[in-house]
């Protein structure tokens, strides 16, 4: 998916899911099992009103479209995709006003099982906030 | 013999309480996400809202709203929990008039979600049990249902590091 009509329209409807299009997250690359999403900072994000810091549940939220968006790129999976299981570990506080990108990428599909990895950084991007691992199901076969 | 304070200021004391720390954080209040209380037992509940979809096509809740769901309501519930002994005996005032310095919450270190079916467009909810809680760590378990309590729709298991007491 590496022309630009197909990010397009990929971006198109990852930006059509009521709940993304919500937090402002936008899809800047999709391509061969790899994702990118950046969400920016927003102050109905915040979990802990003392320092600004955004709610783990954000992280979770642009971890779980970005890991998505890398299985639908999968030359492999031909449909859509649902989460079966999301392991979100956190490493850092994310500081307060920087946007969020996850990156994820989909390492192995079988007939029935899409398998990602993912991290999310804020400015620092050489020291993520959080990694995923997650499995998603794979449409469109037998 | 001291008389057992009356039903009407144990009430009120509690949940002065638990709308404080709930209020606290904004992206409960983003989420809409309420808690239901009896006794010390908390229910979360999350009203459905068009903003929660993920796939517009079924509709089905996003992913990323089941997990957040779920872990707001383990980091509600282990606060609530951890709390409930300085709440009891007055120690900690949450009157708002007072402007209340509200305690730090719990520090996630991983949330592992498990998503059994689908969330369907309409109300979820979700419980917690601790499973251990320690001086510096706990372990959580949380269940989410729609319609019936023993049909989950996604269960979670999460680490945490507690706050440190000031």
């Amino acid at each position: 998916m590496s022309d630009p009509d197909k990010l397009k329209l990929a971006r198109q409807f990852i930006e059509a899911i009521p709940h993304s299009r919500d937090l402002g997250m936008k899809l800047t690359e999709m391509d061969d099992g790899v994702a990118v999403i950046t969400m920016p900072y927003d102050k109905r994000l915040i979990g802990d009103p003392e320092t600004g810091v955004i709610s783990g549940g954000a992280v979770s939220a642009v971890m779980d479209t970005c890991c998505g968006a890398a299985v639908m790129s999968h030359p492999e999976n031909l449909g859509g995709t649902a989460t079966l299981d999301l392991r979100i570990d956190y490493m850092r506080a994310a500081t307060p006003g920087q946007a969020i990108t996850a990156r994820a990428t989909c390492y192995h599909v079988t007939r029935s099982v899409a398998f990602v990895r993912a991290t999310a950084c804020d400015d620092d991007s050489d020291n993520p906030v959080a990694s995923a691992t997650g499995a998603f199901t794979v449409e469109g076969k037998v | 013999m001291k008389r057992p304070e009356p039903v009407q200021v144990v009430k009120q004391r509690r949940d002065a309480a638990l709308s404080a720390l709930v209020g606290g954080v904004p992206y409960i209040q983003y989420l809409g996400l309420t808690f239901d209380r009896r006794g010390d037992e908390l229910t979360g509940v999350l009203p459905f809202d068009e903003k929660l979809i993920g796939n517009p096509l079924l509709p089905a809740l996003h992913g990323g709203v089941t997990a957040a769901f779920l872990e707001a309501t383990a980091v509600i519930t282990l606060s609530w929990s951890y709390l409930w002994e300085d709440i009891e005996s007055g120690a900690l005032d949450f009157d708002p008039s007072a402007a209340p310095i509200l305690p730090r919450l719990p520090k996630t270190v991983d949330f592992s979600v498990d998503y059994l079916r689908s969330g369907l467009p309409r109300d979820a909810y979700a419980r917690a049990r601790i499973n251990r809680s320690g001086r510096r760590y706990a372990s959580v378990h949380v269940e989410g249902w729609q319609d019936n309590r023993d049909r989950l729709f996604a269960q979670a298991t999460g680490h945490f590091v507690m706050p440190q007491r000031r």
